[in-house]
């Protein structure tokens, strides 16, 4: 047997753009165990829930994370509009469901690109973040912000489209499209990429579903598990499918990905299609008393948005399951038996979101 | 659109591992575990999924007395329980990745295992440093 040596991996590496500690073990050039650290970003968000206003406290749970931070703010109030039986407007519900939806296309896009600049193709990075630029106008010119959008409320939303910005967002989805058509083409077939994913980071699909794998993770692992399946808000009249794949490799996570990013188009289709007239927002009145599981799916997978209130104006606790939690179980499985020049590729395809995990 | 209405069981530690087999043998998946603070003592929830549904197992705990982990049967449990003994001081035991309290790495021990936040006032001099 060869001797072992531990190779640190992060919290600062060039593949990572948030910090987690990976305290690699090697043989040779083989991962025989991956030993993860997190905590350098921990800000105690839930913590915070004590002292701010439940509605206040909207745009501190749109802040954990600055990529889906939309579905952040959205799942939040979801939550507490169950705890206080609230029937927000349907206008609102489809409105959130077309901004979950960019935010998830702009979430897909800057990962691919992140991940071509993992494999060392810089060409393909740019031109998805070109392409998420135009998602980012949709989102600044419709909610005002390109990152943090501002716009959810506890009983609804805060901003409206009309009719006239309906008509815009139809005439650019086939230009979005084409874009989608021409990135997928390149991931699914250059050799480049076939040679760094195929057949890297296998996750079979018993082992998905035992480590409590979520989002494009279990889903290019053959599970067919997407929050949306539930029909929360607007979802249930949006005729949503699901992208699933069966290799449960890198090249997997990946494509599932770029499938999403058609889905994603569909639904805004179809949500500019059926969105009823009427109110965005109703009036809240009073302090909220119960207690919530909110289940929606971000751009990573699942997130659950737990709280409790006791009837006053501070909840009592809020808690947040995030996608990249639940997926470091498999991280670790994936990374054991790997090259150590794959490791970079293989913590890549969780879509890793250190702020978000660590609230 | 209204949610639909969850259930949460109650039930007492020593009960723990054998519903959570009956979770596992049934082929759900474990979806989290969350900690909260009532009073001077605690609850934890085990969520599990089946069919896009979910189901709530919960237990009573403290800071001095262990919870059995359920990582043997359900490994991707480590992850909850040592963010748990972290944040809120919860002794785990025979958890099968067990960080022993470097998992996450707060300047304050178990920040969220006491009663309220303490809000500390600069002194004026220290302001001006």
């Amino acid at each position: 047997m060869s001797k072992q040596i531990i190779v640190p991996f992060g919290p600062q590496h060039p593949v990572l753009p948030e910090p987690i500690h990976l305290d690699l073990v090697l043989e040779d050039e083989r991962v025989v165990e991956a030993i993860p650290s997190i905590g350098y970003v921990h800000r105690g968000l839930e913590k915070l829930v004590e002292k701010r206003d439940y509605k206040d406290y909207v745009f501190i749970s749109e802040r954990i994370c600055g990529i889906c931070s939309f579905i952040h703010g959205a799942t939040y109030c979801q939550a507490v509009e169950q705890v206080m039986g609230l029937e927000i407007p349907r206008r609102a519900e489809f409105l959130r469901a077309i901004w979950s939806e960019y935010s998830r296309m702009h979430s897909h896009l800057l990962w691919l690109g992140c991940f071509a600049d993992a494999m060392g193709y810089e060409n393909l990075f740019m031109n998805c973040w070109k392409v998420r630029e135009k998602i980012l106008d949709v989102l600044e010119r419709t909610t005002g912000g390109r990152v943090i959008q501002g716009v959810n409320r506890v009983g609804g939303v805060s901003r409206d489209m009309d009719a006239a910005e309906f008509r815009r967002i139809e005439t650019e989805i086939p230009g979005l499209r084409a874009d989608y058509t021409e990135l997928t083409r390149i991931f699914d077939e250059d050799l480049t990429v076939q040679t760094r994913t195929k057949g890297v980071g296998m996750l079979s699909k018993d082992m998905a579903w035992e480590l409590g794998a979520v989002g494009p993770v279990i889903r290019g692992s053959g599970h067919a598990v997407d929050a949306r399946m539930t029909g929360y808000g607007a979802y249930d009249e949006l005729d949503f499918k699901p992208v699933v794949r069966t290799e449960g490799d890198c090249h997997a996570r990946c494509l599932v990905r770029a499938g999403e990013l058609f889905t994603s188009l569909d639904l805004i289709e179809n949500a500019i299609d059926r969105i009823p007239k009427g109110d965005i927002l109703i009036p809240v009145k009073g302090n909220p008393s119960g207690e919530y599981y909110a289940q929606t799916e971000q751009p990573r997978g699942e997130v659950i948005h737990y709280v409790k209130a006791n009837g006053k104006k501070n909840l009592v606790r809020h808690r947040v399951r995030t996608p990249t939690l639940a997926n470091v179980p498999p991280l670790v499985h994936m990374l054991a038996g790997c090259e150590l020049a794959d490791v970079p590729v293989i913590v890549l395809t969780i879509d890793p979101c250190i702020g978000c995990m660590e609230r | 659109m209204k949610q639909p209405e969850q259930k949460i069981e109650t039930i007492t530690v020593s009960d723990l591992i054998h519903q959570v087999h009956v979770y596992h043998d049934d082929g759900y998946r474990l979806v989290q575990i969350s900690c909260a603070q009532e009073g001077d003592a605690f609850e934890l929830t085990y969520t599990f999924d089946r069919d896009l549904i979910l189901s709530h197992l919960r237990i009573p705990a403290d800071q001095k007395t262990s919870i059995p982990s359920i990582s043997r049967i359900y490994l991707a449990s480590f992850v909850y329980e040592n963010e748990i003994a972290d944040l809120f001081g919860i002794p785990f035991s025979g958890i099968a990745v067990d960080y022993k309290g470097t998992f996450i790495r707060t300047s304050v021990p178990h920040p969220f295992g006491t009663p309220q936040i303490t809000t500390l006032k600069k002194k004026q001099e220290d302001q001006h440093e």
